[in-house]
C-alpha cells in the first residue's frame, strides 16, 4: 500500500536503485555499522488515516477547558482579525525557507522590512531586527548585546519587577555566558530607581533592563534612568508590551538604547505559550551589534527596488567563535502575523484596542474593590493589567473563577493577585465574574483570615 | 597576486604599519582586502582608546565575512580614519593609501618583530 | 511570479482604516493617564482598508517560492512536503485559546500532546527524555550545550570548558558553544570527508566537555568511525552531542541513542514536516540519555499521583530557556505528522530520502565535481562544475541563480566551507522520480550552458521578479525601514 506523502512506486524504487547500482534499499545503509541499525519496533502508534488523526487530536483538544481569559502575565488575549489566518496560510509564505535567494523571496523580505518599520515606529527606536523567538529570549539577547556593545564590562542589572519568566531566562543565558546578574530591588511595586546609582558605581555594568509595564501591570516612571545609565557608559533596555506602546511612553522616549519584548500582544493567539514573537530594536549606533536577521532595501541591476537579508557578516556563521548570539532564524511567519495585524489596526485601531482594554480593566478594578474582598496593592497607574491585595487565598479565588468559566486571579506575590482585561472581554463577563466572587466569599471571611 | 608596498611593516594577520613622526599608522594589506571581498563596514576604536599588541582593536566586514583587526603594536589611538565610515570600499580600492587608525606607541620596539615587504612576501608565498 | 512594487505604507491614506472593533462604552480612557507616562510621538502605522491589506499581502506572496510552489533541494534544510492536516490540528480552538498559565487540570489535552510527542521522539531517537521547550534548532543546540555544561558542573568538574567541533560542522555549532561559554576546538576531516580520529585523540583531555557531531555529516557522509569516537570521548570523560539537523537521513533506520550520543536536538521543521514559515517558527526539542534527564530545562511535564499531568520546575536543571513551553503550536503539527506516518511508514522516511539523494548524485556526477565519490545519505555536496569554460569561470552562485530561472529553488551554496564551490543538494523523500528527473535534466542543461554561453549564467536569474540585488550597497549604507520623510517629500 502506498502512503500519501511518499510518491514512490515499486517501479520507481527499482529504477532508482539501478541507477545507483544497488539491489535493495537496505544497501543504502551498508556504510553504517550493523550494530547501530535499528531492528526493533518503534513505540509509536500504528499509521492512521487523516480522519482518524483528526479525531484523535480533536479529542485531545476537547480535553482542554476553554476559559474566558482575565489573565496576562506575558500572554494577552487580544482579538485576532479573520484576514490574518487567510494570509499566513498561503503556501508561498508558509512553506518557504529563510529568504536566502532574494530573487524568489521578495514577499518574505518585503513584509520583514515592513515589520521592522512598524516595530521601530512603535518602540521609538531607529531600527528593528526581523524578530526573535519570544519576549524572554529577546531580553536575554538584549542582555548579551549590551555586553557586546561595551568594552570589558560583564554585569547586567535586571529590575525585580520584570516578569518572572523574563528574569529566569535572562539569568540562565547570563550564567552560562559568564555575565553577572544583579537585581534592582522593587519598592512599592515599581523598580527602585534610587538604588540604581549605587549598583552602577562599580563601573562594570554593561546594561540595565527594566520593564515599561511591570509584572503588576504598573506603568513604570523611568524619569532620569537613561541619564544615570549612560553616565556610567552602560546601555538601557526597556522590556515592553508593544500593543500598549500605541498609548504609553515608548522606550525611545525614555531614552533607551534597546527595546525588547514579546509581540504576542499584537493579535497572536495564546496558543498555550507559543509560537509567539520576540522583538529587538535599537538605536542606529548599535545596529551592527543587533543579533538576528535583518532585511534591508537595495536595488537590482535594472534599478528595481528590492530587499535582501543584510548585515549578515555579524552573524555567528562568520565570527562564530566570538559569538554573543547564535540565533540564525526568526519567527518569520509570526512577524507576518503582526505586520498584517498592525496594517489592519492602523494607529486608530491600536489606540482603540488599548482604550477598550483600559476601560474594561479599570471597571473590573473598581468593581473588585467594591466587593470589600480586595484592597489597592500599589495605587499606581496601570493600563490593562493590575494587582490587588486580598486575604482570600489565590488558589481558592482561581477555583471559583474556573468553576464559572474564567481564568484570572493569578498569584503574583504574597497576598497579591493579578487580573487582566482586553477588548475581548465584555461588561457582562466582568459583571458575572465579580458576582461569582461576591457569591463565593464575604468580606467577613477575609477578616477571619481565611 | 597581491600587491605588497615597499617601506611598510607587516604582521602575520595582514595589517601594515608605517611609522610616521613616532606614531604608528595602521591599515590592512592588499592580500587582506582581496580575501575579504567588498568591504562594507570598518569597526574602529575611539580616539584615546588603548590597544594592545596581538589583541583585536576592531573589525572589517564584507557582505559575507567579518574579520578581526589585530593590533600589530600597543598604544593609544590618536586618530581614526572617519572617511571609512561612509566609504569603507576605499580599503578595496587602495588599501595602502587608506589607513585605519594612528597610534601613539607605548613600546616602539614592538615594530622590530614585524616583517618588512620581502619577509611578508615570503610569508604569503609560504601560506599558499 | 510577478513583480509588485508597493509597501503597505505607500497605500496609506489619512482617515482610512481596516479594523473592526466594538464601540467603546467605557467611561474612562488612557487619556487620563499622567502625561509623563503617555506616548507623545506620532504613530505612523499604515491607514488602509481590509481589502487593501488582503490584496497587498497576496501580491507580495506572489513573489515568494515555497515547497508547495516547486522542488526545493536546499541542503541541510530538509524541505519536505508540509501536510495541511498539521495546520488544521494546530489551529483547533481547543489549543489556540489556551493561556499558558492555565491550571494543569484545564490543559490536560495539551500536556498529553507534550507527553506523547516526547515519548514518540524518545522511541525514534533512542534517547530517554526530551524537553520540547527550545524554539529552533540553534536554540536546541544552546539548550543541549547548557545541559552538557550543567552535567560537568553538577559533578564538580569545573574545568571542562572545551567543546570539540569538526571543521565540517554547521556554523551554528561553534556559535552556540561560544554563547554557552564554551571554548571551541576544531577537529579536522580526512580526505574521505569524515572526522580524523587521529586528529581527535590528542584533543581529548580532562578539559573537554564534549564533542558536537552531525551524523551523517554536512557532506552527507555517515561517520563510519562513530564507535571508536564514542568510546574515546566517553573514556576521556566527555559527552557526545548529536546535531539533529541531518536526522532525516536516519529516521526509521538508525537512532542517535544507539550510537552512544548523550544529548541531541531535533528540528521539527525539518525532519517532522512542520513548515519553515519563511524562517520560523520551528521547534528544536532536546533529548538526553537517562543520566542527564534531571538536567533538562524548566518547566517539564510530569505525571501527578492522581495520574493527571502537570508542569513542574526542574531544580537540578540547566534553567529556564523559554517563556513557557516552547512553540506549542509547532509541537501539535509534528505530533500530527508522526500519527499520520505511524510505525509502518516512519521506517521509510530515511531510506527514501537517501534513495533520492543517491539517485540525483549518480545522475549528475559526470557533469559536476563530486569531491567524495561514495554512498551518501540524505544529501551530498558537489564542488562546482566538472569542467568550466575558459576565461568565463562559472561559479556556484551562477548555477544557483540559473536554477531559479527554470522554476527550481537553488540548493544550499558555499556550504560546507571545506570546498570553494560547494553545492549542497537534499531532495527529501516526498519528491517523485519525475520531479527528480526534471531537476536532473535542468542541472545537466545548465552545465552545458556554462560551456556554451557562460554570460547567460553570469547574469541569471532572468525570469524572476527581480534580478540579483546589490548586496554591497545594502550593507554599506543599510536602509532598514521605510523612510516616511522621503514619502512626504515626494507627495505620497
Amino acid at each position: 500500500m502506498g502512503f500519501a506523502y511518499f510518491p514512490h512506486t515499486d517501479e520507481d524504487i527499482r529504477v532508482m536503485l539501478d541507477r545507483i547500482g544497488l539491489k535493495s534499499v537496505d544497501e543504502l545503509y551498508s556504510d553504517v555499522p550493523q550494530n547501530v541499525i535499528y531492528k526493533g519496533e518503534f513505540d509509536i502508534p500504528d499509521a492512521m488515516s487523516e480522519m482518524e488523526v483528526r479525531r484523535k487530536i480533536g479529542d485531545l483538544a476537547s480535553r482542554n477547558v476553554r476559559l474566558k481569559i482575565f489573565c496576562g502575565a506575558g500572554a494577552y488575549d487580544h482579538y485576532s482579525p479573520a484576514v490574518i489566518p487567510a494570509v499566513i496560510s498561503r503556501s508561498e509564505y508558509l512553506t518557504s525557507y529563510t529568504p536566502y535567494q532574494a530573487e524568489v523571496s521578495q514577499g518574505t523580505l518585503r513584509y520583514i522590512f515592513e515589520f521592522q518599520t512598524m516595530m521601530a515606529e512603535l518602540t521609538g527606536m531607529d531600527c528593528s531586527n526581523a524578530s526573535m523567538y519570544d519576549g524572554p529570549t529577546s531580553a536575554a539577547e538584549a542582555a548579551l548585546m549590551t555586553v557586546a556593545c561595551t568594552r570589558k564590562k560583564h554585569r547586567v542589572l535586571l529590575s525585580a519587577t520584570l516578569l518572572p519568566q523574563v528574569l529566569e531566562v535572562v539569568e540562565t543565558y547570563c550564567r552560562f555566558h559568564g555575565v553577572e546578574v544583579t537585581e534592582i530591588p522593587a519598592a512599592d511595586g515599581v523598580t527602585d530607581l534610587g538604588a540604581v546609582p549605587q549598583l552602577l558605581s562599580g563601573g562594570d555594568v554593561a546594561g540595565v533592563i527594566v520593564p515599561g509595564i511591570n509584572r503588576y501591570g504598573i506603568i513604570e516612571d523611568l524619569t532620569g534612568l537613561a541619564d544615570a545609565v549612560h553616565a556610567s557608559k552602560a546601555l538601557l533596555a526597556v522590556y515592553s508590551d508593544p500593543s500598549a506602546l500605541a498609548v504609553i511612553r515608548t522606550p525611545g522616549e525614555w531614552g533607551a538604547d534597546i527595546a525588547c519584548g514579546d509581540a504576542q500582544s499584537l493579535g497572536i493567539p495564546l496558543n498555550f505559550g507559543g509560537p509567539y514573537l520576540g522583538f529587538l530594536c535599537c538605536r542606529q549606533e548599535y545596529v551592527r551589534k543587533l543579533p538576528g536577521r535583518i532585511a534591508g532595501e537595495t536595488s537590482d541591476a535594472e534599478g528595481r527596488r528590492c530587499y535582501v537579508l543584510t548585515l549578515q557578516a555579524r552573524e555567528q556563521h562568520i565570527r562564530r567563535e566570538k559569538a554573543t548570539s547564535n540565533i540564525c532564524s526568526n519567527q518569520s511567519l509570526m512577524a507576518l502575523y503582526v505586520t498584517v495585524y498592525l496594517s489592519l489596526m492602523g494607529p486608530d485601531g491600536l489606540r482603540k484596542v488599548n482604550s477598550l482594554s483600559y476601560g474594561g480593566a479599570h471597571y473590573l478594578h473598581s468593581r473588585l474593590l467594591e466587593t470589600g474582598l480586595f484592597s489597592e496593592a500599589f495605587s499606581r497607574p496601570f493600563l490593562k493589567e493590575f494587582a490587588l491585595r486580598t486575604s482570600v487565598p489565590a488558589d481558592r479565588l482561581q477555583k471559583v473563577l474556573l468553576d464559572n468559566g474564567y481564568f484570572g486571579a493569578l498569584s503574583c506575590g504574597e497576598d497579591l493577585v493579578s487580573f487582566c482585561v482586553t477588548e475581548n472581554r465584555t461588561k457582562e463577563e466582568i459583571d458575572d465574574l465579580v458576582e461569582a466572587i461576591s457569591k463565593a466569599f464575604r468580606p467577613d471571611d477575609c477578616l477571619k483570615g481565611c | 597576486m597581491s600587491k605588497i608596498e615597499e617601506g611598510l611593516l607587516y604582521s602575520e594577520s595582514h595589517e601594515w604599519v608605517k611609522v610616521e613622526d613616532g606614531k604608528a599608522v595602521i591599515g590592512i594589506s592588499d592580500f587582506a582586502q582581496k580575501s575579504m571581498g567588498n568591504i562594507v563596514y570598518v569597526d574602529m576604536p575611539d580616539e584615546d582608546d588603548d590597544i594592545a599588541r596581538n589583541e583585536d582593536f576592531g573589525a572589517v566586514e564584507s557582505v559575507k565575512a567579518a574579520s578581526d583587526l589585530i593590533a600589530p603594536v600597543s598604544g593609544t589611538v590618536t586618530d581614526r580614519n572617519e572617511v571609512l565610515e561612509d566609504e569603507p570600499g576605499l580599503l578595496n580600492e587602495d588599501p595602502y593609501a587608506n589607513w585605519i587608525i594612528k597610534v601613539e606607541m607605548s613600546d616602539p620596539s614592538e615594530t622590530e618583530s614585524l616583517m618588512d615587504a620581502a619577509a611578508y612576501k615570503a610569508f604569503l608565498d609560504s601560506q599558499e | 511570479m510577478k513583480y509588485y512594487d508597493k509597501l503597505i505604507f505607500e497605500l496609506s491614506r489619512e482617515g482610512r482604516s481596516g479594523y473592526s472593533l466594538p464601540e467603546d462604552r467605557w467611561d474612562c480612557h488612557p487619556d487620563s493617564l499622567p502625561d509623563g507616562l503617555k506616548r507623545a510621538s506620532a504613530l505612523r502605522l499604515p491607514q488602509v482598508s481590509e481589502p487593501d491589506v488582503m490584496r497587498h499581502y497576496v501580491n507580495l506572496s506572489n513573489m515568494n517560492f515555497g515547497v508547495d510552489t516547486g522542488f526545493y533541494p536546499l541542503g541541510s534544510c530538509t524541505m519536505k512536503y508540509n501536510p495541511r492536516i498539521n495546520e488544521e490540528t494546530a489551529s483547533l480552538p481547543g489549543f489556540s485559546g489556551l493561556h499558558p498559565l492555565q491550571p494543569a487540570d484545564t490543559v490536560q489535552g495539551a500536556l498529553q500532546i507534550y507527553e506523547d510527542l516526547s515519548r514518540c521522539l524518545c522511541s525514534l531517537t533512542g534517547m530517554a527524555a526530551f524537553t520540547l521547550n527550545p524554539f529552533a534548532g540553534a536554540h536546541g543546540e544552546l539548550t543541549g550545550l547548557m545541559v552538557m555544561r550543567q552535567y560537568h558542573i553538577s559533578r564538580g568538574d569545573m574545568k571542562r570548558t572545551k567543546v570539540i567541533v569538526p571543521d565540517s560542522a554547521h556554523g551554528t555549532n561553534p556559535a552556540s558553544a561560544a554563547v554557552c561559554g564554551l571554548e571551541v576546538v576544531q577537529v579536522r576531516s580526512t580526505p574521505e570527508g569524515v572526522i580524523d580520529i587521529q586528529d581527535l585523540k590528542p584533543l581529548l583531555d580532562d578539559t573537554v566537555a564534549g564533542i558536537m557531531m552531525t551524523n551523517p555529516n554536512t557532506l552527507g557522509l555517515f561517520e563510519t568511525g562513530i564507535d571508536e569516537i564514542e568510546k574515546s570521548v566517553h573514556e576521556a570523560g566527555g559527552l557526545l552531542y548529536y546535531d539533529g539537523a541531518n536526522m532525516n537521513a536516519l529516521l526509521g533506520k538508525v537512532r542517535p541513542g544507539d550510537m552512544g550520543f548523550d544529548i541531541m536536538h531535533l528540528n521539527l521543521h525539518k525532519t517532522f514536516s512542520t513548515p519553515h514559515g519563511g524562517g520560523g517558527p520551528g521547534a528544536g526539542p532536546v533529548g538526553v540519555s537517562a543520566r542527564l534527564a534531571r538536567l533538562l530545562p524548566s518547566p517539564a511535564v510530569s505525571k501527578r499521583e492522581d495520574g493527571k499531568l502537570e508542569m513542574v520546575a526542574m531544580p537540578d536543571g540547566a534553567g529556564r530557556i523559554s517563556g513557557f513551553t516552547g512553540n506549542f503550536g509547532v509541537l501539535v503539527k509534528a505530533y500530527t505528522y508522526i500519527l499520520m506516518l505511524g510505525r509502518q511508514n516512519v521506517k521509510n522516511v530515511g531510506p527514501y530520502a537517501v534513495l533520492a539523494a543517491n539517485y540525483v548524485k549518480e545522475s549528475l556526477k559526470d557533469k559536476y565535481k563530486l569531491p567524495v565519490n561514495s554512498l551518501c545519505k540524505h544529501e551530498f555536496v558537489f564542488d562546482g562544475l566538472l569542467e568550466t569554460g575558459d576565461g568565463h569561470e562559472v561559479t556556484t552562485l551562477d548555477i544557483a541563480k540559473r536554477l531559479l530561472d527554470y522554476g527550481f529553488h537553488a540548493p544550499t551554496i558555499y556550504f560546507p566551507l571545506l570546498f570553494h564551490q560547494s553545492i549542497m543538494i537534499e531532495p527529501t523523500e516526498t519528491e517523485s522520480r519525475e520531479t527528480l528527473d526534471a531537476f536532473i535534466s535542468v542541472m545537466r542543461r545548465i552545465a552545458d550552458e556554462a560551456a556554451a554561453d557562460p554570460g547567460l549564467l553570469k547574469t541569471a536569474p532572468h525570469n524572476t521578479p527581480v534580478g540579483r540585488p546589490d548586496e554591497t550597497s545594502a550593507a554599506t549604507h543599510p536602509k532598514l525601514k521605510y523612510d516616511f520623510c522621503q514619502a512626504t517629500k515626494t507627495g505620497l
